[in-house]
């Protein structure tokens, strides 16, 4: 006959309560809140969920419906490097699959996925916005343009010794 | 990040730059040059001049459509929007531009984010809302770094906040954040997902015009759309309707992309022909080989043909050629490009990107792929073509929202424009263009192989076999197409069919 | 009222603005095949996400087909409901939801009762294309004391999700992910044992497929009753002889309570006892902590808790542990009837029939689900043996009359057997949304007052209004009466005394949507409200009917005191018919 007990760092009850203070604990604000949340943990494990759910008063499943909702939010920790392969339209039509392939099979890993080094993590997204350099990569902050299947293994190695 | 988006080096022959105006002529951290070019003088038009209605009318007289997708009279819209009374309306400006091969709204934002900023409140004045909203992608962080510093700065100068130009009119913009749903382009998914929910769509109507952004009408534009309204009220409807065609005018961006030689963004007026864009702006065709298709609208377009290529480019003729305009997206494609291979990368993209709401969209879409997957290895019947034929209008026909609506495009207009090709698949067991990888076979060409064993040495599977100075054999049932051997052959003895 | 002329297949009609074509149809009498929508009219409950795209229609002058749950007629609208291109879409969309569900009917809970079963057969659907090779949503099955979900099952209808949001409040359900992946449920996939679920039910009760059911007890019941060493004695709630009939072909409201009893001794009970008994009995002990708090307070006590809140139902109890534990100490201690009637029939009965505890096993046949879990809560077990061994639901009964070749219609009306099966009229009304309360009205008045009632029908608290609010005239003593039905009307009035601002002296609070006439464990209404109200009106009827109408003049309950329990609230009744709470809210801990 116990409750549900949701285990947290004090530390980190904190971060996530001024974050929700900061957007007034509106209800409304969920996306927002996740936004900050997620931007300050890397990702967004359930019990950081259950917090904001409490804080802003809505249902945790609402909260967990919203966080599967949107591509942009995860509850899987990134790599230090997350890759990014862009797949939209203009990168696929100049061969971003092959490049995807390659990836996978250097790193050993699929897309969602990270390292068990915790150094790479594979993920694909939309467009970038930077189709003239079809096929784009991002790892980090870092762009690069025109990557072909031979040209992975360069990129990896730009990490390794980091 | 990449600033330099390689378009603006390209032939500025047909090109007009109305929504790019300012976009790399202009520092747009800076509001003294947006002023400089006659920035916030419409704003400044609009409250101290002209009625609210006039505002409207000017709109309407432009002949503006929204450049969104549907192209819904901009006008028109805002007129609804004013005529529904509330205490709080809302402008927003649908900045999650999510179609994969789009990027105009990206440049305008990043490149003149004040035009943005001064339609809204035009629109704002007109239809009597005080507060504007721009809900953006959180995957653009300059876009959103140069807009924060441009409301920061327009407050400064009195042009966003209270009583704009000494009248009593008050209107300011935050921001809100999309976290990657492209069904949040659709205007009720925009809303709820503004509203902190999942940004799934409702039925229409109520229209966001009456029940919007917190059960308040409000008005829902998209960046290229704002980026007409301040040029048109300080130029005046009849400069801007004199350009484009007769039922869509003035100009169109587009994000000129694929197997083109110049890519980027292009900006021409309405009615300029696909050949135009493609070949005298795009350059032609990289590395001269044939064109094949180009496919406008993003996921919710369709393939063209050189058939259409003459096609004066609007929002009713891309419609009627089984296409739409969509946000402005333009890939083209070469003779290398499989058709039912593309239809199938757009599905996938429906697949992922559908919220699951209706079920046509959330396992019509599924089957649709799943079925185009067969076909491109293979194991498709002829019976199917018309499965997918009917399964994609059902699709159409029944879909809750615009993405499903329009989904099945890209399938129904490459089953119309390249049939034959979806029949190689199917009954041949072939690909035309070679990129189904299961309908390639790799052949050693005998009088080539001189026996040196470094193919069946790469081979990954064993697929080879061969005694050393004897022609080598390719098994068909091991070999996994990976191209290793090919790559690897020194006498071109290795050849894919 | 603005007025609307459309035409439906040829016919005119004028409508009322706002009206869907929906609606406009069915008053031409035109049936448009209906799988998401919902409404249960009269009770403000209305499902129309406009998801399955079933209810498609042609309209003219529209380009895609427009779903006629949500549409709403426009003048001079020219509709066709059935036309090829109509016939063809819905076939085809009912396919694809075909596509990604399993076929496994013939062990489904829900075959013969399936919304989406009596589609397939009304579309005329005999193959799925492409079905060998189509990628079909796997989840794993989670089982919980009451609900069982199969999300395989899911088909996105969004009912239960409105239901436990919209309706209950409880937030245990919600969609999570999206596209094909889509699917409802707690959070983070969690069982819903360690969801803030109550179990009400509910979500079971609108469930159009066999997603989501009733954890089966039948089969336990059968190995009981087929035991020799065991007696095996059943009791029926007030709510079951309102809606049993329904499931063998008899009209909503038809009572049949001699038919069940009859039933429930051929299916070799070896006693037949009723809830109702139980339910007395709870006047007995919750009416006297009213009257023993009202007194308090009247006479100036500060440290008394008013209002006293019901607690005969055990989703309520579980809201109120999960959502307001701070106000634990509200809700009357008096267990619910079924647990009442257990821990009697497990000490007082065995000791009447020389059966030890162990040999005895109580079964209850319940409207409800919530019963299930509540049967077995540690509170209500001694040294492991629960006081209730297994709870059946209404539906659960009807399979076993059915099963065992009886039918209900032909059966003779029989008699419960005694002591535990007498029972008086304020009994019966438990089972409808004012019942528990009008039952104690009546007895705390008579011995509040010392007066006889003349008339024992207090209409004011009768009715299916979302929150009712009545004052009822204790000789001089104005008592403000509250009463609730859904969990989510029940919220507003925590949240009223949980701001000081409430000024009621007794509420009741039913989860379900009309009280347990319209339980989680009861025919399915298949969206039709007039059944539930039917049946309610049945309720009345029974009490009406019945010699003894004050639980206080239940000559066994009078004797059960005299011989066992000495007094209301005396020692042993503390032990035996209350119980206590415990906050189950969700803790946030430091690690």
């Amino acid at each position: 006959m116990s409750n549900i007990k949701v285990k947290v760092k004090e530390k980190d009850l904190n971060t996530i309560k001024e974050i929700c203070k900061s957007f007034d604990n509106k209800p409304g604000e969920l996306i927002n809140v996740l936004h900050k949340t997620q931007e300050s943990f890397g990702y967004l494990p359930a019990e950081v969920q259950e917090v904001v759910a409490q804080e802003l008063s809505v249902p945790v499943a609402k909260v967990y419906g919203v966080v599967t909702f949107y591509s942009f939010f995860t509850m899987l920790p990134k790599g230090k490097h997350p890759i990014s392969i862009c797949t939209g339209t203009a990168c696929y039509v100049r061969g971003a699959e092959n490049v995807l392939q390659e990836f996978k099979r250097q790193l050993n890993i699929e897309v969602g996925q990270t390292t068990d080094d915790g150094k790479f993590s594979l993920s694909c997204l939309r467009c970038v916005g930077a189709c003239g350099l079809a096929p784009v990569v991002q790892v980090g902050d870092k762009t690069y343009g025109r990557v072909s299947p031979e040209g992975v293994k360069e990129i990896l190695a730009e990490y390794s010794e980091k | 990040m990449i600033t330099n988006l390689g378009g603006f080096k390209m032939s500025q022959h047909k090109q007009i730059r109305i929504a790019l105006n300012n976009c790399g002529v202009i520092d747009p951290e800076n509001i003294k040059e947006y002023i400089a070019r006659d920035g916030y003088v419409a704003l400044g038009k609009c409250l101290t001049e002209m009625k609210p209605q006039d505002v409207i009318n000017e709109i309407k007289e432009s002949g503006l459509r929204g450049r969104g997708g549907g192209g819904f009279p901009t006008g028109l819209k805002w007129e609804i929007a004013s005529k529904n009374h509330a205490d709080q309306k809302y402008v927003v400006c649908n900045a999650d531009e999510g179609d994969p091969g789009a990027f105009m709204d990206r440049s305008i934002l990043e490149g003149d984010p004040h035009a943005v900023l001064e339609a809204m409140a035009i629109c704002g004045y007109s239809m009597g809302a005080t507060k504007g909203l721009v809900y953006i992608r959180a995957e653009y962080p300059l876009a959103i770094k140069r807009l924060k510093v441009a409301i920061e700065q327009a407050r400064e100068y009195g042009l966003l906040g209270k009583k704009l130009f000494e009248t009593d009119f008050d209107f300011d913009i935050e921001l809100r954040y999309g976290a990657g749903a492209f069904v949040c382009g659709e205007e009720t998914s925009l809303i709820h997902s503004m509203e902190g929910l999942r940004g799934e769509p409702t039925i229409k109507p109520p229209y966001p015009a009456e029940k919007g952004y917190l059960g308040k009408p409000t008005n829902v534009n998209n960046v290229e759309t704002y980026a007409n309204i301040p040029i048109i009220l300080r130029k005046g409807a009849s400069w801007f309707n004199k350009i484009g065609t007769e039922k869509s005018k003035g100009t169109k961006v587009f994000a000129l992309a694929g197997k083109v030689k110049n890519v980027g963004l292009v900006e021409v007026p309405m009615g300029t022909t696909l050949r135009e864009v493609i070949y005298e702006i795009g350059g032609g065709i990289e590395n001269d080989k044939k064109f094949k298709a180009v496919q406008t609208g993003g996921p919710s377009g369709g393939c063209l043909t050189e058939k259409h290529l003459d096609t004066p480019i609007d929002f009713d003729n891309l419609l009627a050629a089984g296409s739409m305009m969509g946000s402005g997206g333009m890939i083209v494609m070469d003779e290398d490009n499989c058709m039912v291979s593309v239809a199938k990368f757009y599905l996938d993209f429906t697949v992922e990107e559908s919220c699951g709401k209706c079920s046509p969209c959330r396992i019509g879409n599924k089957r649709l792929y799943e079925l185009l997957d067969r076909i491109t290895q293979g194991k498709g019947e002829l019976s199917d073509l018309q499965r997918l034929r009917n399964m994609s209008l059902v699709i159409k026909d029944t879909s809750l929202c615009g993405l499903g609506q329009t989904s099945p495009n890209p399938v129904l207009s490459t089953l119309d424009n390249f049939y034959d090709e979806y029949l190689a698949h199917v009954t041949d067991k072939k690909c035309p263009s070679g990129e189904c990888k299961d309908l390639m076979t790799y052949f050693v060409i005998e009088e080539n192989c001189v026996g040196c064993t470094a193919c069946a040495r790469v081979c990954p599977v064993g697929a080879i076999t061969g005694e050393k100075k004897e022609v080598h054999y390719i098994n068909p049932e091991i070999c996994i197409k990976c191209g290793a051997c090919e790559e690897r052959c020194k006498f071109d003895a290795i050849i894919v069919k | 009222m603005n007025k609307v002329k459309l035409t439906i297949d040829d016919k005119q009609i004028e409508v009322e603005k706002g009206t869907t074509i929906y609606k406009a149809a069915k008053q031409l009498e035109i049936e448009i095949p209906v799988l998401c929508y919902m409404n249960l009219e009269g009770l403000n409950i209305e499902n129309k996400p406009g998801g399955c795209r079933i209810c498609v229609v042609e309209v003219e002058g529209r380009n895609n087909l427009a779903p006629s749950c949500s549409t709403e007629v426009w003048d001079g609208m020219v509709v066709h409901t059935h036309t090829m291109r109509v016939i063809n879409a819905r076939r085809t969309v009912m396919e694809f939801i075909l596509s990604d569900h399993p076929k496994d009917c013939l062990t489904c809970a829900k075959s013969g009762n399936c919304d989406l079963q009596n589609m397939a057969v009304k579309l005329g659907i005999r193959e799925i294309p492409g079905q060998e090779y189509a990628e079909m949503s796997k989840y794993k099955t989670d089982f919980s004391p009451s609900i069982i979900r199969e999300l395989d099952k899911c088909i996105m209808c969004r009912r239960c999700e409105m239901m436990c949001n919209d309706f209950q409040t409880v937030g245990a359900l919600s969609a999570f992910h999206r596209g094909f992946q889509a699917a409802v449920g707690p959070a983070f996939e969690m069982d819903i044992e360690d969801s803030p679920c109550t179990y009400c039910g509910q979500c079971v009760a609108v469930c159009p497929t066999g997603a989501l059911t009733e954890k089966d007890h039948t089969r336990d019941v059968i190995n009981a009753l087929s035991d020799p060493t065991k007696k095996v004695i059943v009791q029926t709630a007030p709510a079951v002889r309102a809606a049993l009939g329904e499931e063998f072909g008899m009209e909503p409201g038809t009572l049949v309570t001699g038919k069940m009893v009859s039933a429930l001794r051929r299916l070799g009970f070896d006693y037949v006892f009723d809830t109702d008994f139980a339910a007395d009995l709870t006047i007995m002990e919750e009416g006297t902590e009213l009257l023993d708090r009202l007194t308090k307070f009247l006479a100036g006590d500060k440290k008394v808790k008013l209002p006293i809140l019901t607690s005969c139902c055990p989703a309520w109890v579980s809201f109120f542990e999960h959502n307001f534990p701070e106000m634990k100490d509200i809700p009357s201690t008096a267990r619910s009837p079924q647990q009442m009637f257990g821990a009697i029939a497990k000490t007082y009965f065995a000791d009447k029939i020389s059966t030890k505890r162990e040999d005895l096993v109580v079964v209850s046949i319940m409207p409800c689900l919530a019963k299930k879990y509540e049967a077995q809560r540690d509170e209500f077990k001694v040294n492991g043996n629960p006081d209730v061994d297994f709870s059946i639901s209404t539906r659960e009964l009807a399979h076993l009359i059915k099963e065992a070749n009886l039918d209900l219609n032909k059966l003779p009306d029989e008699d419960f057997d005694k002591p535990l099966g007498e029972s008086s009229g304020a009994a019966v009304i438990f089972g409808t949304t004012g019942g528990v309360i009008e039952a104690a009205v009546r007895t705390a008045y008579e011995l509040h007052t010392g007066i006889k009632l003349d008339k024992l029908d207090f209409e004011q608290l009768r009715g299916f209004e979302a929150i009712r609010k009545a004052t009822v005239d204790f000789d001089g003593t104005p008592i403000n009466i509250g009463i609730a039905h859904g969990l989510g009307n029940a919220r507003k009035l925590l949240e009223e005394i949980k701001a000081g601002k409430s000024e009621f002296h007794a509420i009741e609070i039913m989860s379900c949507p009309g009280g347990c006439i319209g339980g989680g464990g009861q025919p399915t209404h298949h969206g039709d409200s007039s059944i539930l109200k039917a049946r309610a009106k049945a309720i009345y009827a029974e009490d009406a009917g019945k010699p003894i109408r004050k639980s206080h003049e239940n000559p066994y309950i009078i004797k059960l005191y005299e011989e066992f329990l000495g007094k209301p609230m005396s020692e042993k009744a503390h032990h035996l018919l209350h119980t206590c709470y415990f906050d189950k809210s969700r803790k946030i801990e430091i690690d």
